[in-house]
């Protein structure tokens, strides 16, 4: 059997080309997990860098007003560069520049992780370029800017349908074309071993967090965690440290767009099937003959046909479960957050929030939930404003 | 023409060195393929690769992006590329191959799939993204019905050449550079050390490819290998007479052959 399965997902369905550079990875992240001048160092970056601990905040007037369960805010928005990718990304850097690169590409859809990216390379002192489809810089304007800013190059992706899926496909073409000084920092829990893995490692901090904090505020675990799921990344890191604690429900938000009976939604698991594609085995949105399907969210983050490869084993085996949240559902949930409690939250995570809005109220007063915020809204806040059908001059 | 021969990758590479021609099933149409197909083995054409087109090909340049998304525009799918091989063979046993990311062949179902293959005298599959270490996803099929599994061994591989080369079956696709598919200019790696590490452990044929173009670079090639890959220079004609490629192609592809001889 291949290497890095879970259940039958995963695994390196990847170019020949790649295959040393993917073994050479594995091989210095498992030395390097466990190198306590590395994990100090990285721990250093993520507290006085990054702002870690983020702040897990009972959002007590959402609470009163669904009136059921009370609602926590794992305030990963409030990370430096503005969500969680940042935690993936200076693991990955650093891991990087250890084993001697001094070159980071990264994709990016909504522009987090690549605004991440370049900020963890002109950090770290690294060349950065950042793969984005055009119809994503468009929707990102300020993003591609933000990453110019950092020193980073950003290519513009014009091929396919031009979003995340084709960022991917280019970022990958990149790779193959010059692996010895670069390293690809995949932002999310996908593609080929052993990058599910390692950012799922890197992302646990999140549910490490999320655990020693609500046991100090309420003494138990929480009864829910709610994360949205494009890749997986965020929701892998609100789980990860909850998989053993089965009283711990998880679920994962994933995007349905205009409606899962529309073509126009990115829900994989809920209307995906089984196939290979991104280095991986897993759940991907494909039509006829196995051609990966456009897929469609108002959320750019959100907008990938497939799922990381753990999520798809956690939803055979039922540990995890999986639903969705519309475009409608997930603005009305931004709105709604905005207003409620002063917290602008990204489009991406809305669609988490969305869900809890509509369980919340039948759960009990004693139930826990916690909310996984994994990125800020001021990214958003021009194309809600378009959604609504008002006009705004950025 | 056919009926139960049984045609093998190594007629490819009996008469000396083999040239291997790569197109793109359904670029333009069907009907073209199953014409480009035959006129290519009429130039010389000794084993023909046809792809099945993939949304996303991620080990592709630019010319074969192009070339799939022109398939795929008219609807072109596995039965219609079956159904193309399926008039080759009404006229010719020249050795095919197909090249394919491993996707559309699990949706269609193993199974099916390279029973087809063995129905049609599909020789091996060739697939960018199942790497040596994948193998398993396929191998007992492919075994029950005689299909080669062609390895891909590229220039980053160095240790692994060996590995893969050992258990190589039909032919063995030596990547001639680092990167995607596409025409090159001047190909750097150290061919030599690989194609000698390679005949070390065995006696499959190894061909080159990836970024060949010219006749120059076809006879610099067959010096050390056993055969030459094109495929984006072909595709480019393709993609430049659409139709009316037939001729082109004739001439092409008899221009590389002559000088690989």
């Amino acid at each position: 059997m291949s290497r890095g399965r879970f259940g039958v997902h995963g695994g390196q369905y990847i170019s020949e080309t790649l295959m040393n550079e993917l073994l050479n990875l594995e091989k210095q992240y498992n030395h390097f997990k466990e190198d306590s001048e590395f994990v100090e160092e990285l721990n250093t970056l993520l507290k006085e860098y990054a702002g870690r601990p983020s702040l897990l905040y009972y959002a007590k007037r959402m609470t009163e007003d669904l009136g059921g369960a009370k609602i926590y805010l794992k305030r990963e928005d409030l990370n430096h560069t503005g969500a969680h990718k940042i935690n993936n990304v200076l693991g990955q850097c650093l891991l990087a520049k250890k084993m001697g690169k001094t070159r980071v590409i990264a994709e990016t859809g909504a522009g987090q992780h690549g605004v991440a990216t370049a900020t963890a390379a002109a950090l770290l002192g690294m060349e950065c370029e950042v793969f984005m489809g055009e119809e994503d810089t468009k929707r990102q304007t300020l993003n591609v800017f933000r990453m110019e800013l950092l020193g980073a190059k950003v290519h513009t992706v014009t091929t396919g349908s031009k979003v995340l899926k084709d960022a991917v496909n280019d970022a990958f073409r990149e790779w193959i074309s010059r692996v010895d000084d670069t390293h690809y920092v995949i932002g999310s829990t996908m593609g080929p071993h052993p990058f599910p893995t390692i950012v799922r490692d890197f992302q646990a901090v999140i549910s490490e967090e999320i655990k020693e904090q609500i046991m100090e505020i309420e003494g138990k675990l929480p009864d829910m965690v709610i994360a949205c799921v494009g890749g997986g990344s965020n929701a892998m890191g609100a789980f990860y440290n909850f998989l053993e604690d089965e009283e711990v429900q998880l679920i994962g938000v994933e995007a349905a767009g205009k409606g899962i009976d529309t073509e126009f939604h990115a829900a994989t698991i809920t209307k995906g099937e089984l196939g290979i594609f991104h280095g991986m085995k897993s759940y991907f949105c494909q039509g006829n003959y196995g051609q990966i399907s456009p897929v469609y969210s108002i959320s750019a983050g959100l907008d990938y046909p497939g799922i990381g490869p753990e999520h798809a084993y956690l939803h055979d085996i039922g540990r995890a479960q999986y639903v969705s949240a519309t475009d409608d559902e997930a603005v009305e949930a931004f709105e709604y957050l905005s207003r409620m409690e002063g917290i602008i939250p990204a489009i991406e995570s809305s669609h988490a929030i969305a869900h809890a809005m509509k369980v919340a109220g039948d759960m009990d007063k004693d139930d826990v939930i916690v909310i996984n915020v994994s990125g800020r809204g001021d990214k958003d806040v021009a194309a809600i404003a378009r959604y609504k059908g008002v006009e705004l001059y950025e | 023409m056919s009926d139960k021969k049984n045609i093998k990758i190594a007629d490819a590479f009996k008469d000396g060195k083999a040239f291997i021609g790569f197109l793109t099933a359904g670029d333009p149409t069907i009907e073209k393929t199953v014409k480009y197909v035959l006129a290519m083995e009429e130039a010389g054409c000794d084993l023909v690769e046809i792809g099945i087109p993939f949304s996303d090909p991620v080990a592709e340049g630019p010319v074969i992006q192009e070339a799939n998304i022109r398939a795929l525009s008219n609807n072109t799918n596995t039965d219609d590329v079956f159904e193309a091989i399926r008039q080759i063979r009404e006229k010719s046993d020249v050795p095919l191959v197909f090249l394919t990311y491993i996707n559309p062949v699990f949706y269609y179902g193993y199974d099916k799939f390279f029973k087809r293959c063995q129905e049609l005298n599909v020789c091996g599959i060739i697939s960018p993204d199942l790497p040596y270490d994948e193998k398993d996803e396929i191998l007992e099929v492919t075994q029950k019905y005689g299909i080669d599994i062609i390895s891909l061994i590229a220039p980053t591989s160095k240790e692994r050449i060996q590995m893969i080369a050992r258990e190589a079956t039909g032919f063995i696709y030596v990547v001639s550079s680092l990167g995607v598919t596409g025409m090159r200019s001047e190909i750097r790696t150290d061919l030599e050390s690989i194609l000698s590490d390679i005949k070390e452990v065995t006696d499959v044929p190894a061909a080159v490819g990836f970024g060949i173009n010219t006749p120059e670079q076809a006879e610099n090639i067959a010096k050390v290998a056993d055969g030459v890959i094109v495929g984006s220079a072909i595709v480019n004609i393709i993609a430049e007479h659409g139709e009316n490629a037939r001729e082109h192609l004739v001439n092409y592809v008899k221009s590389m052959k002559d000088t690989i001889l």
